[in-house]
């Protein structure tokens, strides 16, 4: 294969902007919301993170899928992205763990993918417009009826997509070494090294689907309760948040992790909102407000929880530095706590792993 | 956390002259530092001998010392100026190490000093190869297995532990000089012996090799409360084995995992705690294993490096600015970052683009050097090339480096192909596409060069670029073909070749099918947010971020990688103009491609373009910016190698016209001017041919100087006594400047030469500096020490260089900057060569006579009368009252050479230059000997050795060091006449007379300084092996009767004075201008 002898693909965004590029990857047709995401590395934990079903993800790092793909990378067992834009796909895999090239594995996943177009004039295009609907196709190269395409898909706003990408039925993970906690894990689109955190601190982990009542949560006799990442917005989740409210408010350790921190937030009465693009990378600056530290985290999130509609009872812990948004709460009374981004990183700076140690702090002051 | 309130006063460490391994980088490190701690309100005193600084500049520190970095100096400094605070992470390992032995010897804390930005312990732990080691053992960090050794007995047992190959370190050394890697008991002894003798503490370290492992660097920085980020990884694409200064490297790291990368970064985060680096930046070394992904830690550096720069301007995260802030308490997150403005500096950037740096070799001046790379850096300088894929930042890069020689090489056998990839070189790269076009596989080419196999395919796919254009017409080929050959960075140049068609008409055809690039930002976030910094590259994509003003504006062309000739005092140079242009209200655009230098910081100018200096990348800038005025003066050779053909495409070249440029370069139209004006000038001709040299040379008569033209630093440039010489010159000459004639000069045997820099416009000249070499002619200007003003001249030879300088500058219709080089011989004022451009010397005749020449010729150009800053005709009238002495004293890069032969001659060698100051020129050639790092005796052992015409200088230099209490060694002949005059002297062997011989004698340290003038044809080998050891050694040698002088009443101020005295700039500057005045 070489830079001109490929199919070409055509991206259009519901405003009317267009990107011509080549296909790689699977050809076909595909609409979600457009984002990017600014990490170097971890393209792999990108595409197999669930959080992002329903998008289709541009990498601003230009060549993707140099070191390949390995089966122990993977967040899920499967790519969740709807389509996935690069500036520079990589022809072949370089690295001692690498088991495909991530072409051959885009195809045998049937993903859409293009490259060879200006991801940075995208990217700009998106940070000033704000996130929106895309359709990637190598099938209809007509940009004017591809922007309809795109404008005919569905938005991200009130999208539930947690029933998409939740486990079917109940399973569990267990503990490494000896047993200290039992953790009940509300999947919503939960990535595999939460799950791996969670087990190697001591913790036998009963995953359970998005919908599950909080009677039966609560049957499993948990140490502690785990709400994890997941796609969609969290105005969707008007049942679950019901869920999330009985089950936190019995005074067991909960701990949300972004989607997880904004049902938190809405069961607490915060309101949630939209970001304009999003923060999705490697390189977010938190603080620590009560410390005073910084650390890098990992985030990958559109919606967020608003400081300013949240009760008394629920304290800002963590916020943002590029953009003062909430990164972190804390129950005054109750042991909740809650971290908008990524503590098991993957991909991303291993900063915020201490959040699961404070976890397990408020699990063993049970 | 606020600023610190209880220290007002910080003295901040320079790094001395460029030297292989510490360039320019310092200087835009310290730059950094000084101006951010001023700004934060502290009283910043410098210290360095580099006069060629933008940092040494009297407006960047409060004071100014520009003296001797040796504890003397720096304790008289701190004696005086009494500063609560040493920054000491800036200025390289030269000033780390100082800052390290005024700790030991007690000094700070006499004083009251404290370090900051690293404490003194962290240092020893980083430094300390053994320290280091028991530090990542203790936090269970792998280092590879060895140990050190002091004496040969211990280096035996250690390499049984690690076998061969084996590494072998030398502890505190610059750019790992001494080390090697032995295959065998023979390279190892060999090694480990010279490794011992070169560390100043006799202790060398000995590894497993990980030879072949992938090499990764990390940028890390901490502040008071903790907080560490991760700058940027850079990758090596040569792997382990090679020096990271000699390799090219890659930013971000390209063939890491995330998992693998994040191992890394949890790393050196523990490294930088463990280290106990408190504030600022270190840069932290790891081997990878390709097969397994083992890990190995090298090294740390626990301050601003090399690679602190490039990752500085590989990201637009000022490193060192935020380090000096660190330094003084602030916090990451109590500081802004500049470029988005909205968010702060705790983050970790994130590029959307491939930064390619490749390092600039000057193996062609050095001909017994081997081209071999290793752990000891030998690169003079670097480019940095930004693109948005690897193949084109990867091709812009080396584009960027200039090169002389084709890239494309023929008829390379087999065998000697697999010798060149498997053992690294200069040539390497060329070698790689020579073996992909013939057919190589990439596994054969990685099992080889152990290059990753990632690399070798992007190189690959630009050769399958290259072969779809190949031997086509220009017409027959897609354009799309085309677009991608530019997405590729293959230059118009190489299509042009490719196709067999002109440059031009490939520029006119992809202008016509609409392949022109955009430029866009370097923005530290990815385009996460908006940038309010115009720091822009090339690249060929869809949207344009240029954003052009509408301002007037001047575009300032720099000089590209640092080499042997054209250095930082150009860069100096297009940063004062660039300065002067912005304060005189002129929107500033520059365009360089060195990322060491302070012009390529990107607030140095309004607007920054990282680009190479090709007439093809210029040119692209030209079109999108429209500038009212081209700067090609400031650059060196570089820009003004483009001038005339800028011109000619139209662009408006300020300052004096490129057609006077050549008038000055061209020989035949020079020379007709010069018997124009009646100018003496030597004797001289072209020739073309071999035929055509004989018969210029016996017509002139030997000895001649020959050289090709248009070259820098006297690149090939001998001279010739006899025909046999020079029948092998233009032998291995021609190949140096093809297309060009060798000029042919007279050579004026035991002349005095002048170097004198002049600013002119249409009615005014002003003489800026006449400096006087202390060596004969004979040695390029660059390479002989100057003093200023001159010493040993009749005022009536000064009168007349003056006004051959006023008719030159009239001629040429100078608007700018000039530089003349004169020589006197028999009481005749000969003209060698005028340059209508800014000179090597600027930044020295600027920092001793106070005024700002290169600021003030870019007004010049710009318009502004040269009358209207009131100089007088000559600025050096203003020191002959005020009892002033500056030297500038070059400093030599031989002791990276092994097998070359350190010795004087007309092709420059000098990677830098120190200055030094006084009130005698004794005094002030001390501190520049001992600036450029020279143990200056004031007692013990001379050796005399000089030839037949020397021999009554001789004496009376002998005489004068006996009664300073010198004991006085030489040669038989030397001896006899020496003893004459009643002098004691003892006789020793030459070389082939038997030992122990004057070798020995070095070696054993029973030498304290060496006079030795040429003998003549059969004594070479002897004064070759003498100047070795001297070398090796540090012995002070000289090899002219003049710079013999010179060193003698250097040796006798020190011995009369024994305190050093030293001054700040800004006082001598005050001192000065009260005389100009008066």
């Amino acid at each position: 294969m070489t830079l001109t002898d490929s199919k070409p693909a055509l991206l259009a965004l519901e405003d009317g902007r267009t990107f011509r590029g080549r296909s790689w990857g699977a050809e076909g047709e595909t609409c979600g919301e457009m984002v990017f995401n600014t990490s170097m590395s971890g393209y792999q934990e990108v595409l197999t993170d669930p959080s992002y079903a329903g998008q289709i993800v541009c990498m601003t790092y230009p060549l993707i899928g140099n070191y390949g793909v390995n089966n122990a990378d993977a967040e899920s067992a499967r790519p969740w992205v709807e389509g996935f834009v690069v500036r520079e796909a990589s022809r072949v895999a370089s690295n001692w763990r690498a088991e495909e090239t991530l072409d051959a594995y885009l195809k045998r996943w049937k993903i859409v993918a293009i490259e060879g177009l200006d991801t940075r004039s995208l990217v700009r295009h998106i940070r000033d417009k704000g996130a929106m609907r895309a359709c990637l196709s190598t099938i209809d190269l007509d940009e004017a009826s591809l922007v309809e395409k795109a404008k005919n898909s569905p938005p991200m706003e009130n999208r539930e997509l947690a029933s998409v990408v939740t486990c079917k039925e109940i399973y569990e993970v267990r503990a490494e070494g000896e047993e200290r906690f039992h953790v009940v894990c509300y999947d919503f689109g939960v990535k595999m090294n939460s799950l791996r955190e969670l087990a190697r601190m001591g913790c036998r982990v009963t995953v359970v689907p998005a919908n599950t009542p909080a009677a039966e949560v609560l049957a499993l006799k948990p140490d502690g309760i785990y709400l994890s990442n997941g796609p969609g917005d969290p105005a969707s989740m008007t049942k679950v948040v019901e869920e999330v409210r009985s089950v936190a408010n019995t005074g067991v350790p909960t701990f949300g992790i972004c989607f997880g921190h904004q049902l938190l937030g809405r069961a607490f009465g915060g309101a949630t909102y939209k970001l304009q693009f999003g923060h999705r990378g490697g390189n977010q600056p938190v603080k620590d407000l009560q410390k005073g530290s910084v650390e890098i985290t990992s985030h990958n999130h559109g919606f967020a929880v608003k400081a300013d509609t949240l009760p008394e009872e629920i304290e800002v812990t963590h916020i943002n530095l590029n953009d003062n948004c909430v990164e972190g709460m804390r129950h005054r009374r109750l042991p909740i706590i809650s971290v908008q981004y990524h503590p098991e990183a993957a991909p991303g700076p291993h900063d915020a792993q201490h959040h699961f140690k404070r976890f397990i702090e408020l699990m063993e002051r049970r | 956390m606020p600023k610190r309130t209880d220290i007002h006063k910080i003295l901040i460490i320079g790094s001395g002259p460029i030297v292989i391994g510490q360039a320019c980088e310092f200087d835009y490190s310290g730059t950094q530092a000084c101006r951010a701690l001023k700004q934060e309100g502290y009283e910043i005193v410098l210290v360095n001998s580099n006069p060629a600084t933008i940092m040494t500049d009297p407006e960047t520190a409060d004071k100014t010392y520009i003296e001797p970095l040796n504890i003397q100096a720096v304790s008289a400094i701190i004696k005086r100026e009494r500063p609560d605070a040493l920054l000491p992470t800036v200025g390289g390992q030269t000033a780390l190490n100082l800052a390290i032995a005024l700790s030991d010897a007690g000094v700070l804390e006499e004083f009251g000093v404290e370090m900051i930005g690293a404490k003194r312990e962290a240092i020893k732990v980083a430094e300390d190869r053994e320290l280091f080691k028991r530090a990542m053992d203790e936090v269970g960090l792998p280092v590879p297995r060895g140990g050190f050794a002091h004496s040969w007995a211990e280096a035996e047992r250690i390499v049984e532990e690690t076998g061969y190959p084996a590494i072998i370190r030398p502890s505190f050394t610059l750019g790992g000089t001494g080390g090697g890697t032995a295959f065998n008991p023979e390279e190892f002894e060999e090694i480990v012996r010279g490794g011992l003798a070169a560390s100043p503490v006799n202790q060398v370290l000995i590894e497993e090799s990980i030879l072949g492992w992938k090499e990764f660097e990390l940028e890390v920085m901490r502040d008071l409360k903790d907080n560490v980020v991760i700058i940027c990884s850079i990758e090596n694409f040569d792997p382990m084995g090679v020096h990271t200064g000699d390799s090219i490297t890659v930013a971000p790291a390209q063939t890491l995992s995330d998992v693998e990368y994040q191992r890394l970064r949890d790393m050196a985060i523990t490294i930088i705690r463990k280290v106990g680096v408190e504030t600022g930046g270190s840069n932290i070394q790891f081997a990878v294993d390709p097969t397994n992904g083992d890990v190995r830690i090298i090294e740390m550096n626990p301050r601003v490096s090399r690679s602190s720069a490039l990752a500085s301007k590989a990201t637009g995260f000022p490193i060192a600015k935020i380090a000096a802030k660190l330094a003084v308490g602030y916090t990451l997150d109590e500081i802004p970052n500049d470029i988005t403005r909205k968010t702060p500096a705790s983050f970790e950037p994130t590029i959307d683009y491939v930064v390619a740096k490749i390092p600039k070799w000057a193996f062609e001046k050095f001909r017994d050097a081997e081209d071999v790379l290793g752990t000891q850096m030998k690169s003079v300088g670097e480019v940095m090339a930004i693109g948005r894929t690897f193949k084109e930042a990867l091709f812009k890069g080396l584009r960027s480096l200039e090169a002389v020689k084709p890239l494309r090489l023929r008829g390379v056998s087999d065998d000697e192909l697999q010798r060149k990839l498997a053992r690294p070189n200069s040539q390497r790269f060329s070698y790689i596409t020579y073996a992909l076009q013939h057919g190589w596989t990439i596994p054969e080419i990685y099992r080889l060069s152990r290059i990753d196999p990632w690399f070798l395919e992007q190189l690959q796919e630009v050769m399958r670029i290259q072969d779809r254009i190949e031997d086509r017409k220009l017409e027959d080929v897609p354009p799309e073909v085309i677009r991608a050959a530019k997405e590729a960075a293959l230059s118009d140049r190489r299509i042009a070749y490719l196709t067999g068609t002109s440059e031009d008409e490939v520029r006119a055809y992809r202008k016509r099918k609409g392949i022109v690039p955009v430029y866009k930002r370097v923005d530290t976030c990815g385009a996460e947010f908006e940038s309010y910094t115009p720091y822009l590259y090339s690249t060929y994509e869809e949207e344009d971020e240029a954003e052009p003003t509408d301002k007037r504006k001047i575009m300032i062309l720099g000089s590209g990688p640092n080499r042997i000739g054209q250095g930082i005092e150009f860069d100096y140079c297009c940063c004062h103009a660039s300065f002067a242009l912005r304060d005189a209200g002129f929107e500033t655009i520059m365009v360089n491609c060195n990322p060491e230098t302070v012009s390529t910081d990107y607030d140095t100018s309004d607007r920054l373009y990282f680009e190479p200096l090709t007439f093809e990348d210029v040119m692209n800038i030209v079109d999108v910016e429209k500038p009212e005025g081209v700067i090609v003066q400031f650059g060196g050779q570089t820009p003004l190698n483009l001038a005339m053909r800028l011109h000619e495409a139209g662009v408006p070249i300020i300052g004096t016209s490129p057609d006077s440029i050549d008038l000055a370069e061209d020989r035949k139209r020079f020379g007709s001017l010069l018997r124009e004006l009646g100018i003496p000038q030597p004797e001289n001709g072209t020739a073309t041919s071999l035929e055509e040299a004989r018969e210029c040379a016996s017509r002139i008569g030997y000895p001649v100087l020959v050289r090709p033209s248009y070259v820098l630093g006297g690149r090939a440039m001998a001279i010739v006594y006899d025909e046999a010489s020079l029948d092998e010159y233009m032998r291995t000459a021609v190949d140096a400047s093809p297309e060009r004639p060798v000029l042919i000069d007279k050579f004026l045997e035991r002349a005095a030469e002048f170097d004198v820099d002049a600013l002119a416009d249409e009615e005014t000249c002003v003489v800026a500096g006449i400096q006087e070499h202390i060596e004969e002619a004979g040695i390029h200007s660059g390479d002989s020490s100057c003093v200023l003003p001159p010493v040993r001249i009749e005022e009536e030879h000064l009168e007349t260089m003056r006004h051959y300088t006023r008719e030159l500058a009239r001629a040429l219709d100078v608007r700018g900057l000039m530089n003349i080089q004169f020589a006197i011989k028999d009481d005749r004022v000969y003209v060698l060569e005028v340059n209508p451009r800014a000179s090597r010397t600027v930044p020295f005749v600027s920092k001793a006579m106070g005024v700002p020449l290169a600021r003030i010729a870019a007004l010049v150009m710009a318009g502004r009368s040269l009358s209207e800053f009131n100089l007088p005709e000559d600025l050096t009238e203003g020191l002959k009252n005020n009892k002033r002495y500056f030297i500038k004293s070059p400093v030599f890069p031989f002791v990276k050479f092994p097998g070359v032969d350190p010795v004087l001659s007309p092709e420059m060698h000098s990677t830098g230059e120190v200055m030094g100051v006084g009130e005698t020129f004794g005094e002030a050639y001390a501190k520049a000997i001992m600036g450029a790092g020279l143990e200056l005796p004031t007692s013990g052992t001379a050796f005399i050795s000089v030839n037949e015409g020397d021999k009554g200088q001789a004496v009376v230099l002998a005489r004068r060091l006996s009664r300073l209490g010198f004991n006085i060694v030489a040669t038989i002949g030397t001896a006899e006449r020496l003893r004459e005059v009643g002098l004691n002297i003892e006789t020793v062997f030459k070389v082939n007379e038997g030992r122990p011989n004057i070798v020995d004698h070095i070696k054993r340290g029973e030498i304290d300084i060496i006079i030795n003038t040429p003998l003549g044809r059969t004594s070479h080998f002897d004064e070759q092996a003498i100047r070795r050891a001297a070398l090796q050694y540090n012995v002070p040698c000289v090899t002219t009767m003049t710079g013999a002088q010179a060193i003698v009443e250097a040796i006798t101020a020190r011995s009369t004075k024994n305190q050093i005295t030293v001054h700040s700039l800004q006082e001598l500057h005050a001192a000065s201008s009260a005389v100009h005045q008066a």
